[in-house]
Protein backbone atom coordinates (compact mmCIF):
# COMPACT_ATOMS: atom_id res chain seq x y z
CA UNK A 1 0.00 0.00 0.00
CA UNK A 2 2.65 2.64 1.19
CA UNK A 3 6.09 1.71 0.97
CA UNK A 4 8.72 3.90 0.96
CA UNK A 5 12.53 4.68 2.18
CA UNK A 6 12.79 5.59 6.64
CA UNK A 7 15.30 6.12 9.06
CA UNK A 8 14.64 8.31 12.38
CA UNK A 9 13.23 11.16 10.80
CA UNK A 10 14.52 15.02 11.04
CA UNK A 11 14.08 16.54 14.32
CA UNK A 12 15.49 19.96 13.48
CA UNK A 13 12.84 21.92 11.32
CA UNK A 14 9.78 21.54 13.53
CA UNK A 15 9.89 25.58 13.65
CA UNK A 16 9.81 25.75 9.52
CA UNK A 17 6.74 22.93 9.38
CA UNK A 18 8.80 20.32 8.45
CA UNK A 19 7.21 17.14 10.66
CA UNK A 20 9.68 14.57 11.98
CA UNK A 21 8.32 11.75 9.83
CA UNK A 22 11.11 8.66 10.10
CA UNK A 23 9.51 5.14 11.02
CA UNK A 24 6.31 4.56 12.15
CA UNK A 25 7.89 1.70 14.51
CA UNK A 26 11.16 2.82 15.46
CA UNK A 27 12.09 -0.10 17.41
CA UNK A 28 11.84 -2.65 14.51
CA UNK A 29 13.45 -0.12 12.31
CA UNK A 30 16.63 0.06 15.07
CA UNK A 31 16.07 -4.04 15.10
CA UNK A 32 16.16 -4.60 11.21
CA UNK A 33 19.24 -2.09 10.97
CA UNK A 34 21.34 -3.91 13.65
CA UNK A 35 20.81 -7.35 12.55
CA UNK A 36 22.92 -6.72 9.57
CA UNK A 37 25.26 -4.39 11.91
CA UNK A 38 24.00 -1.09 10.36
CA UNK A 39 24.19 2.38 12.78
CA UNK A 40 19.94 2.20 14.26
CA UNK A 41 19.43 5.21 11.75
CA UNK A 42 20.15 4.21 8.71
CA UNK A 43 17.38 4.57 6.02
CA UNK A 44 15.33 1.26 5.72
CA UNK A 45 12.06 0.42 3.51
CA UNK A 46 8.69 0.95 5.52
CA UNK A 47 6.17 -1.07 4.12
CA UNK A 48 2.38 -0.69 4.93
CA UNK A 49 0.28 -4.27 4.45
CA UNK A 50 1.08 -5.34 1.28
CA UNK A 51 5.18 -5.35 0.56
CA UNK A 52 7.33 -5.06 -2.55
CA UNK A 53 8.42 -7.63 -4.80
CA UNK A 54 12.36 -6.81 -5.03
CA UNK A 55 14.74 -8.32 -6.89
CA UNK A 56 18.67 -8.47 -6.00
CA UNK A 57 21.42 -7.17 -8.59
CA UNK A 58 23.94 -8.00 -6.09
CA UNK A 59 24.92 -10.28 -3.47
CA UNK A 60 23.49 -8.82 -0.49
CA UNK A 61 22.61 -9.26 3.81
CA UNK A 62 19.08 -7.87 4.94
CA UNK A 63 16.23 -8.26 7.01
CA UNK A 64 12.56 -7.71 7.52
CA UNK A 65 11.66 -6.75 10.59
CA UNK A 66 8.13 -5.59 12.03
CA UNK A 67 4.89 -6.65 11.36
CA UNK A 68 3.91 -10.52 10.43
CA UNK A 69 5.00 -9.57 6.61
CA UNK A 70 5.50 -13.32 5.32
CA UNK A 71 8.92 -12.54 3.51
CA UNK A 72 10.03 -14.71 0.93
CA UNK A 73 13.23 -15.49 -0.82
CA UNK A 74 12.46 -17.10 -4.10
CA UNK A 75 8.87 -18.37 -3.09
CA UNK A 76 10.59 -20.09 0.15
CA UNK A 77 9.43 -18.66 3.45
CA UNK A 78 12.10 -16.80 5.59
CA UNK A 79 12.46 -15.82 9.14
CA UNK A 80 11.91 -12.37 10.16
CA UNK A 81 13.89 -10.52 13.04
CA UNK A 82 17.34 -12.24 11.74
CA UNK A 83 20.55 -11.65 8.67
CA UNK A 84 19.57 -12.85 5.72
CA UNK A 85 22.02 -14.01 3.05
CA UNK A 86 21.22 -12.80 -0.47
CA UNK A 87 22.74 -13.75 -3.98
CA UNK A 88 22.24 -12.06 -7.01
CA UNK A 89 19.39 -12.53 -8.49
CA UNK A 90 17.37 -13.53 -5.47
CA UNK A 91 14.04 -12.24 -5.34
CA UNK A 92 12.38 -11.04 -2.08
CA UNK A 93 9.04 -10.84 -1.99
CA UNK A 94 6.05 -10.60 1.01
CA UNK A 95 2.74 -12.54 1.80
CA UNK A 96 -0.50 -11.29 3.54
CA UNK A 97 0.72 -9.22 6.89
CA UNK A 98 -1.05 -11.60 9.16
CA UNK A 99 -0.25 -9.03 12.20
CA UNK A 100 0.95 -5.86 12.39
CA UNK A 101 1.00 -3.27 10.12
CA UNK A 102 4.17 -1.85 9.10
CA UNK A 103 7.41 -4.05 8.07
CA UNK A 104 10.96 -3.36 7.66
CA UNK A 105 13.29 -4.24 5.36
CA UNK A 106 17.03 -2.94 5.91
CA UNK A 107 19.93 -3.82 3.53
CA UNK A 108 23.71 -3.98 4.92
CA UNK A 109 25.43 -0.42 4.53
CA UNK A 110 22.19 1.31 5.53
CA UNK A 111 20.06 2.28 1.84
CA UNK A 112 22.06 5.15 -0.01
CA UNK A 113 19.59 7.94 -0.70
CA UNK A 114 20.00 11.72 -0.07
CA UNK A 115 20.04 13.61 2.89
CA UNK A 116 17.89 16.35 2.96
CA UNK A 117 17.43 18.35 5.90
CA UNK A 118 19.04 16.24 7.99
CA UNK A 119 17.57 12.43 7.37
CA UNK A 120 17.04 10.38 4.18
CA UNK A 121 13.15 10.03 5.47
CA UNK A 122 10.72 10.18 2.96
CA UNK A 123 8.07 13.32 3.68
CA UNK A 124 5.95 12.71 0.77
CA UNK A 125 3.34 15.29 1.47
CA UNK A 126 6.52 18.06 0.93
CA UNK A 127 7.71 15.49 -2.14
CA UNK A 128 11.04 15.93 -0.59
CA UNK A 129 13.28 13.13 0.78
CA UNK A 130 13.65 9.19 0.32
CA UNK A 131 13.53 7.85 -3.03
CA UNK A 132 12.57 11.41 -5.17
CA UNK A 133 10.17 12.90 -2.35
CA UNK A 134 7.79 9.64 -3.10
CA UNK A 135 6.34 5.75 -2.19
CA UNK A 136 8.44 3.02 -3.98
CA UNK A 137 7.59 2.21 -7.51
CA UNK A 138 8.42 -0.76 -10.26
CA UNK A 139 11.35 -0.05 -11.80
CA UNK A 140 13.22 2.11 -8.45
CA UNK A 141 16.62 0.64 -7.37
CA UNK A 142 17.35 0.76 -3.78
CA UNK A 143 21.12 0.80 -2.79
CA UNK A 144 23.08 -0.09 0.27
CA UNK A 145 26.21 1.53 0.74
CA UNK A 146 28.64 -0.87 0.58
CA UNK A 147 30.44 -1.22 3.45
CA UNK A 148 31.13 -5.70 3.02
CA UNK A 149 29.53 -8.55 4.52
CA UNK A 150 28.84 -9.96 7.89
CA UNK A 151 30.82 -13.04 8.34
CA UNK A 152 28.11 -13.86 11.51
CA UNK A 153 24.99 -13.14 11.33
CA UNK A 154 22.17 -11.98 14.19
CA UNK A 155 18.56 -12.19 15.34
CA UNK A 156 16.20 -10.28 17.62
CA UNK A 157 15.43 -12.13 20.91
CA UNK A 158 11.79 -13.24 20.88
CA UNK A 159 11.30 -11.43 23.79
CA UNK A 160 12.50 -8.22 22.46
CA UNK A 161 10.07 -8.33 19.43
CA UNK A 162 6.85 -6.18 20.00
CA UNK A 163 3.09 -8.13 20.94
CA UNK A 164 0.96 -7.19 18.03
CA UNK A 165 -2.10 -8.74 19.39
CA UNK A 166 -4.29 -6.02 17.76
CA UNK A 167 -5.33 -4.79 21.22
CA UNK A 168 -2.61 -1.88 21.78
CA UNK A 169 -2.36 -0.24 25.48
CA UNK A 170 -0.74 3.45 24.99
CA UNK A 171 0.02 5.21 27.70
CA UNK A 172 -0.99 8.88 28.05
CA UNK A 173 0.28 12.17 29.90
CA UNK A 174 -2.44 14.37 30.08
CA UNK A 175 -2.42 16.87 27.51
CA UNK A 176 -2.00 20.96 27.73
CA UNK A 177 -5.52 21.22 26.93
CA UNK A 178 -6.99 18.64 29.51
CA UNK A 179 -8.85 21.16 31.20
CA UNK A 180 -10.91 21.83 28.51
CA UNK A 181 -12.47 18.38 28.58
CA UNK A 182 -15.25 17.74 31.37
CA UNK A 183 -14.46 14.64 33.97
CA UNK A 184 -17.32 12.30 32.43
CA UNK A 185 -15.07 13.32 29.32
CA UNK A 186 -11.75 12.19 30.41
CA UNK A 187 -12.94 9.18 32.36
CA UNK A 188 -14.73 8.38 28.78
CA UNK A 189 -11.39 8.51 27.13
CA UNK A 190 -9.59 6.40 29.85
CA UNK A 191 -12.12 3.65 30.00
CA UNK A 192 -12.77 2.65 26.94
CA UNK A 193 -10.75 1.12 23.95
CA UNK A 194 -11.13 2.77 20.90
CA UNK A 195 -11.43 1.78 17.29
CA UNK A 196 -8.86 2.40 14.80
CA UNK A 197 -10.63 3.12 11.77
CA UNK A 198 -9.59 3.04 7.61
CA UNK A 199 -9.21 7.08 8.32
CA UNK A 200 -5.33 6.01 9.69
CA UNK A 201 -2.02 6.74 7.63
CA UNK A 202 1.17 7.86 8.47
CA UNK A 203 -0.12 11.18 9.38
CA UNK A 204 -2.11 10.47 12.07
CA UNK A 205 -5.21 8.03 12.82
CA UNK A 206 -8.68 8.71 13.20
CA UNK A 207 -9.86 6.61 16.22
CA UNK A 208 -13.43 5.69 16.50
CA UNK A 209 -15.20 5.08 20.29
CA UNK A 210 -17.47 6.45 23.01
CA UNK A 211 -17.61 10.40 22.66
CA UNK A 212 -15.57 12.61 24.22
CA UNK A 213 -17.11 15.25 25.99
CA UNK A 214 -15.77 19.26 26.41
CA UNK A 215 -16.89 21.42 28.94
CA UNK A 216 -16.55 24.01 26.01
CA UNK A 217 -15.03 25.39 23.05
CA UNK A 218 -13.26 22.93 21.20
CA UNK A 219 -10.98 24.75 19.40
CA UNK A 220 -7.53 26.42 20.70
CA UNK A 221 -4.93 29.53 19.39
CA UNK A 222 -3.13 26.56 16.84
CA UNK A 223 -0.13 25.59 18.44
CA UNK A 224 2.66 22.46 18.51
CA UNK A 225 1.79 18.97 17.63
CA UNK A 226 4.27 15.96 17.88
CA UNK A 227 3.41 12.33 16.95
CA UNK A 228 1.74 10.83 20.00
CA UNK A 229 -0.48 13.89 20.69
CA UNK A 230 -4.29 13.17 21.17
CA UNK A 231 -6.75 15.92 19.08
CA UNK A 232 -10.53 15.56 20.42
CA UNK A 233 -12.14 18.12 17.90
CA UNK A 234 -15.62 18.99 18.55
CA UNK A 235 -17.11 15.64 16.99
CA UNK A 236 -15.58 14.26 20.26
CA UNK A 237 -13.75 11.54 18.69
CA UNK A 238 -9.62 11.22 18.87
CA UNK A 239 -7.12 11.48 16.38
CA UNK A 240 -3.64 10.19 17.25
CA UNK A 241 -1.00 12.59 15.28
CA UNK A 242 1.55 10.51 13.34
CA UNK A 243 4.70 11.28 11.98
CA UNK A 244 3.98 13.16 9.04
CA UNK A 245 1.12 15.23 10.22
CA UNK A 246 1.17 19.30 10.21
CA UNK A 247 2.95 20.87 13.05
CA UNK A 248 0.83 22.92 14.21
CA UNK A 249 -2.74 22.29 14.67
CA UNK A 250 -5.58 23.99 16.61
CA UNK A 251 -8.19 21.26 18.34
CA UNK A 252 -7.64 20.73 22.09
CA UNK A 253 -5.29 17.97 23.32
CA UNK A 254 -6.49 15.21 25.83
CA UNK A 255 -3.14 13.96 25.97
CA UNK A 256 0.14 12.72 24.63
CA UNK A 257 0.82 9.41 24.04
CA UNK A 258 4.45 8.12 25.57
CA UNK A 259 6.93 7.42 23.21
CA UNK A 260 7.84 3.42 23.19
CA UNK A 261 3.72 3.25 22.90
CA UNK A 262 3.78 5.52 19.25
CA UNK A 263 5.97 2.72 17.28
CA UNK A 264 3.57 0.14 19.29
CA UNK A 265 0.52 2.67 17.64
CA UNK A 266 2.83 2.46 14.37
CA UNK A 267 1.69 -1.44 14.22
CA UNK A 268 -1.96 -1.20 14.65
CA UNK A 269 -4.16 -1.30 11.50
CA UNK A 270 -8.20 -0.93 10.73
CA UNK A 271 -10.13 -2.40 13.67
CA UNK A 272 -7.60 -3.05 15.83
CA UNK A 273 -8.22 -1.65 19.33
CA UNK A 274 -6.31 1.22 21.42
CA UNK A 275 -6.93 1.95 25.79
CA UNK A 276 -5.45 5.01 26.90
CA UNK A 277 -3.57 4.42 29.84
CA UNK A 278 -3.08 7.54 32.19
CA UNK A 279 0.51 7.76 33.72
CA UNK A 280 2.44 10.90 35.39
CA UNK A 281 5.00 12.49 33.58
CA UNK A 282 7.95 10.97 35.74
CA UNK A 283 6.54 7.44 34.88
CA UNK A 284 6.53 7.78 31.24
CA UNK A 285 10.04 9.69 31.39
CA UNK A 286 11.20 6.54 33.11
CA UNK A 287 9.55 4.33 30.47
CA UNK A 288 10.91 6.47 27.42
CA UNK A 289 14.52 6.29 29.36
CA UNK A 290 14.38 2.41 29.08
CA UNK A 291 13.26 2.86 25.32
CA UNK A 292 16.06 4.87 24.63
CA UNK A 293 18.42 2.44 26.13
CA UNK A 294 17.00 -0.58 24.81
CA UNK A 295 17.55 0.65 21.57
CA UNK A 296 21.07 2.33 21.78
CA UNK A 297 22.13 -1.28 23.68
CA UNK A 298 19.96 -3.22 21.11
CA UNK A 299 23.09 -4.26 18.81
CA UNK A 300 25.01 -6.26 22.52
CA UNK A 301 21.48 -7.81 23.08
CA UNK A 302 21.24 -9.85 19.99
CA UNK A 303 21.46 -13.74 19.12
CA UNK A 304 24.23 -15.05 17.46
CA UNK A 305 23.08 -16.86 14.33
CA UNK A 306 25.35 -19.26 11.65
CA UNK A 307 25.17 -17.56 8.07
CA UNK A 308 26.24 -20.09 4.94
CA UNK B 1 -12.59 35.68 25.33
CA UNK B 2 -8.84 35.03 24.41
CA UNK B 3 -7.24 38.33 25.79
CA UNK B 4 -3.57 37.99 26.22
CA UNK B 5 -0.73 36.86 29.04
CA UNK B 6 -1.09 34.59 31.88
CA UNK B 7 -0.56 36.13 35.27
CA UNK B 8 2.36 33.44 35.30
CA UNK B 9 3.37 31.62 32.42
CA UNK B 10 2.21 27.56 32.14
CA UNK B 11 4.66 25.05 32.69
CA UNK B 12 3.06 22.18 30.84
CA UNK B 13 4.25 18.15 30.15
CA UNK B 14 3.98 17.64 26.69
CA UNK B 15 4.32 13.46 26.11
CA UNK B 16 7.61 12.32 27.81
CA UNK B 17 9.97 13.93 25.81
CA UNK B 18 8.82 17.61 25.47
CA UNK B 19 8.08 20.77 27.65
CA UNK B 20 5.55 23.25 26.41
CA UNK B 21 5.99 27.12 28.03
CA UNK B 22 2.54 28.71 27.38
CA UNK B 23 2.75 32.62 27.83
CA UNK B 24 -0.95 33.00 27.07
CA UNK B 25 -4.51 33.09 24.85
CA UNK B 26 -4.57 34.68 22.09
CA UNK B 27 -2.64 36.07 18.66
CA UNK B 28 -1.18 39.61 19.83
CA UNK B 29 2.40 40.82 19.44
CA UNK B 30 2.95 40.73 23.38
CA UNK B 31 2.45 37.08 23.58
CA UNK B 32 4.22 36.59 20.46
CA UNK B 33 7.30 38.41 21.81
CA UNK B 34 7.48 36.23 24.83
CA UNK B 35 7.74 33.36 22.48
CA UNK B 36 10.23 34.74 20.34
CA UNK B 37 12.50 36.47 23.23
CA UNK B 38 12.58 33.14 25.03
CA UNK B 39 13.27 31.53 22.22
CA UNK B 40 16.42 33.42 21.31
CA UNK B 41 17.33 33.08 25.18
CA UNK B 42 17.33 29.30 25.06
CA UNK B 43 19.27 29.73 21.91
CA UNK B 44 21.90 31.69 23.29
CA UNK B 45 22.30 29.90 26.41
CA UNK B 46 23.00 25.79 25.55
CA UNK B 47 20.34 24.00 27.65
CA UNK B 48 21.51 20.86 28.57
CA UNK B 49 19.52 18.36 26.82
CA UNK B 50 17.23 20.44 24.69
CA UNK B 51 17.02 18.79 21.08
CA UNK B 52 14.58 20.85 19.18
CA UNK B 53 12.19 24.47 19.37
CA UNK B 54 9.16 24.80 18.33
CA UNK B 55 7.43 29.11 18.63
CA UNK B 56 3.93 28.84 18.06
CA UNK B 57 1.64 32.09 18.50
CA UNK B 58 1.40 31.98 22.41
CA UNK B 59 3.98 28.99 23.16
CA UNK B 60 7.41 27.66 22.79
CA UNK B 61 8.09 23.67 22.63
CA UNK B 62 10.84 22.71 23.85
CA UNK B 63 11.55 18.76 23.02
CA UNK B 64 14.35 17.31 24.80
CA UNK B 65 16.37 14.03 25.49
CA UNK B 66 15.07 12.17 28.74
CA UNK B 67 18.37 9.96 28.56
CA UNK B 68 19.93 14.48 29.50
CA UNK B 69 17.77 15.68 31.63
CA UNK B 70 14.00 15.30 33.20
CA UNK B 71 10.73 17.58 33.18
CA UNK B 72 11.32 18.87 36.58
CA UNK B 73 15.32 19.76 36.18
CA UNK B 74 14.46 21.39 32.59
CA UNK B 75 11.46 23.46 33.85
CA UNK B 76 13.66 24.68 36.91
CA UNK B 77 16.38 25.75 33.99
CA UNK B 78 13.85 27.14 31.85
CA UNK B 79 12.16 29.56 34.07
CA UNK B 80 15.49 30.50 35.37
CA UNK B 81 16.34 32.33 31.87
CA UNK B 82 12.51 33.11 31.56
CA UNK B 83 13.28 34.98 34.68
CA UNK B 84 16.05 36.61 33.66
CA UNK B 85 15.21 40.67 33.85
CA UNK B 86 15.01 41.77 30.40
CA UNK B 87 18.35 42.90 28.75
CA UNK B 88 19.07 45.16 25.78
CA UNK B 89 18.43 42.19 23.31
CA UNK B 90 14.75 42.57 24.76
CA UNK B 91 13.61 43.74 21.40
CA UNK B 92 15.04 40.93 19.75
CA UNK B 93 13.01 41.68 16.07
CA UNK B 94 13.58 39.59 12.98
CA UNK B 95 14.62 40.37 9.42
CA UNK B 96 12.38 43.00 7.52
CA UNK B 97 11.20 41.33 4.16
CA UNK B 98 9.59 42.41 1.26
CA UNK B 99 7.33 40.31 -0.49
CA UNK B 100 6.21 41.08 -3.76
CA UNK B 101 2.89 40.38 -4.91
CA UNK B 102 0.67 40.54 -7.96
CA UNK B 103 -2.57 41.44 -6.79
CA UNK B 104 -6.09 39.88 -8.49
CA UNK B 105 -6.96 38.96 -11.85
CA UNK B 106 -6.36 35.24 -11.84
CA UNK B 107 -3.87 35.78 -9.16
CA UNK B 108 -6.28 36.80 -6.70
CA UNK B 109 -9.64 34.93 -7.21
CA UNK B 110 -11.15 36.47 -3.59
CA UNK B 111 -10.03 39.63 -4.29
CA UNK B 112 -13.11 41.08 -5.52
CA UNK B 113 -15.65 39.11 -3.21
CA UNK B 114 -13.21 40.38 -0.13
CA UNK B 115 -13.78 43.67 -1.47
CA UNK B 116 -17.60 43.57 -1.99
CA UNK B 117 -17.51 42.29 1.53
CA UNK B 118 -16.67 45.08 2.99
CA UNK B 119 -17.87 47.34 0.56
CA UNK B 120 -14.01 48.44 -0.96
CA UNK B 121 -12.92 48.90 -4.19
CA UNK B 122 -10.32 46.91 -5.10
CA UNK B 123 -7.41 48.91 -5.13
CA UNK B 124 -8.34 50.01 -1.76
CA UNK B 125 -8.07 46.49 -0.35
CA UNK B 126 -4.40 46.03 -2.14
CA UNK B 127 -3.57 49.48 -0.68
CA UNK B 128 -4.69 48.70 3.19
CA UNK B 129 -2.95 44.70 2.61
CA UNK B 130 0.26 46.02 1.34
CA UNK B 131 0.31 49.03 3.97
CA UNK B 132 1.24 47.58 6.87
CA UNK B 133 4.15 46.01 8.18
CA UNK B 134 3.06 42.25 9.22
CA UNK B 135 4.90 39.98 11.94
CA UNK B 136 5.76 36.50 11.59
CA UNK B 137 4.03 34.47 14.00
CA UNK B 138 4.65 31.24 13.54
CA UNK B 139 5.75 28.62 10.86
CA UNK B 140 2.87 25.82 10.33
CA UNK B 141 0.12 23.84 7.84
CA UNK B 142 2.93 22.90 5.32
CA UNK B 143 6.30 23.19 5.47
CA UNK B 144 7.03 27.25 5.24
CA UNK B 145 3.85 28.55 5.43
CA UNK B 146 4.15 31.56 7.50
CA UNK B 147 1.07 32.98 9.79
CA UNK B 148 1.55 36.62 9.57
CA UNK B 149 -0.83 39.19 11.31
CA UNK B 150 -2.78 40.88 12.07
CA UNK B 151 -4.56 42.65 9.04
CA UNK B 152 -6.26 46.31 9.12
CA UNK B 153 -9.92 45.55 10.75
CA UNK B 154 -11.40 46.85 7.31
CA UNK B 155 -10.07 43.72 4.77
CA UNK B 156 -10.28 41.03 7.78
CA UNK B 157 -12.60 38.52 6.46
CA UNK B 158 -13.76 35.15 7.25
CA UNK B 159 -12.65 31.94 5.57
CA UNK B 160 -14.53 30.27 2.31
CA UNK B 161 -17.29 28.92 3.10
CA UNK B 162 -16.35 25.33 1.35
CA UNK B 163 -12.18 25.31 1.22
CA UNK B 164 -10.93 24.61 -2.33
CA UNK B 165 -8.81 21.38 -3.72
CA UNK B 166 -6.10 22.88 -4.71
CA UNK B 167 -4.75 26.79 -3.80
CA UNK B 168 -1.43 27.93 -6.25
CA UNK B 169 1.73 28.11 -5.14
CA UNK B 170 2.81 31.55 -3.95
CA UNK B 171 -0.57 31.96 -2.73
CA UNK B 172 -1.01 35.07 -0.22
CA UNK B 173 -4.70 34.96 1.61
CA UNK B 174 -6.84 36.19 4.42
CA UNK B 175 -8.32 34.74 6.82
CA UNK B 176 -10.09 36.78 9.82
CA UNK B 177 -7.36 38.81 10.96
CA UNK B 178 -4.35 36.91 9.91
CA UNK B 179 -2.45 36.49 6.62
CA UNK B 180 -0.42 34.24 5.00
CA UNK B 181 1.02 32.60 1.95
CA UNK B 182 0.79 28.98 0.55
CA UNK B 183 4.72 28.04 -0.34
CA UNK B 184 3.06 25.08 -2.32
CA UNK B 185 -0.14 23.72 -3.77
CA UNK B 186 -2.12 22.93 -1.14
CA UNK B 187 -6.10 22.44 -0.28
CA UNK B 188 -7.30 25.70 1.52
CA UNK B 189 -10.01 27.73 3.09
CA UNK B 190 -8.11 31.10 2.81
CA UNK B 191 -9.17 33.96 0.67
CA UNK B 192 -6.87 34.33 -2.38
CA UNK B 193 -6.11 38.18 -3.08
CA UNK B 194 -2.68 37.82 -4.77
CA UNK B 195 0.60 36.03 -5.32
CA UNK B 196 3.83 36.10 -4.96
CA UNK B 197 7.02 34.72 -7.29
CA UNK B 198 9.23 33.69 -4.39
CA UNK B 199 9.98 30.12 -3.55
CA UNK B 200 8.84 30.13 0.29
CA UNK B 201 10.32 26.53 1.30
CA UNK B 202 13.26 24.41 -0.76
CA UNK B 203 14.11 21.65 0.88
CA UNK B 204 17.61 21.76 -0.81
CA UNK B 205 18.29 25.05 1.04
CA UNK B 206 19.60 25.90 4.69
CA UNK B 207 17.18 27.35 6.36
CA UNK B 208 14.89 25.36 4.11
CA UNK B 209 11.96 28.34 5.05
CA UNK B 210 12.14 31.55 3.65
CA UNK B 211 10.54 33.43 6.85
CA UNK B 212 11.09 33.04 10.77
CA UNK B 213 8.90 33.58 13.57
CA UNK B 214 9.63 36.74 14.42
CA UNK B 215 10.54 38.26 10.93
CA UNK B 216 8.85 41.12 9.42
CA UNK B 217 6.98 40.79 6.05
CA UNK B 218 5.77 44.17 3.86
CA UNK B 219 3.68 43.22 0.93
CA UNK B 220 5.00 44.78 -2.61
CA UNK B 221 2.19 45.28 -5.38
CA UNK B 222 4.28 44.31 -8.65
CA UNK B 223 2.61 43.91 -12.13
CA UNK B 224 2.44 40.56 -13.84
CA UNK B 225 5.12 41.22 -16.02
CA UNK B 226 7.51 41.99 -13.25
CA UNK B 227 6.05 38.64 -11.61
CA UNK B 228 6.89 36.53 -14.56
CA UNK B 229 10.49 37.69 -15.21
CA UNK B 230 10.93 37.47 -11.30
CA UNK B 231 9.33 33.28 -11.84
CA UNK B 232 12.25 33.23 -14.58
CA UNK B 233 14.82 34.06 -12.64
CA UNK B 234 13.58 31.41 -9.56
CA UNK B 235 13.21 28.57 -12.24
CA UNK B 236 17.18 29.64 -12.87
CA UNK B 237 17.87 29.05 -9.44
CA UNK B 238 18.46 33.20 -8.94
CA UNK B 239 16.13 34.10 -5.89
CA UNK B 240 16.27 38.02 -5.12
CA UNK B 241 14.95 38.48 -1.55
CA UNK B 242 14.45 42.39 -1.06
CA UNK B 243 15.14 43.05 2.91
CA UNK B 244 14.24 46.34 3.91
CA UNK B 245 16.94 48.74 6.38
Amino acid sequence: MFTSVQDTGRYHYLRYGVPISGAMDLFSLAAANVVVGNSRNDACVETTLIGPELQALARTQLAVTGGEASPRVNGDEVPMWETLEICEGDVVSFGRMERGCRSYLSIRGGIDAPVVLGSRSTFARGGFGGIEGRRLKSGDMIEGFDIGLLDVGYSTPEGLRPQLTGKYEAHVVLGPQAGMFTERGMSTFFSNPYRVTLEADRMGYRLDGPLIEHRGRADIVSDALLPGAVQVPKDGKPIVIMRDAQTTGGYPKIGVVATPDVSLLGQARPNDTVEFVKVTVQQAEERAREHCRLLEGLSARLNGKRLR
Amino acid sequence: MRTGSYASTKYLPFGDSALLVEFGDGINLELNRKVTALNEAILETEVQGVEGLVPTYRSLLICYNPLKTTYEQLVFRIREIEERPAESSAEVEGRKIVVPVVYGGEYGLDLGSVARYHGLMEEEVVKLHSGREYRVYMIGFVAGFPYLGEVPDEIATPRLGTPRLKVPAGSVGIAEKQTGIYPCEAPGGWQIIGRTPLELFDSMRQPPALLEPGDAVKFEPISEERFRAFRESVSKGVQTVFLEE
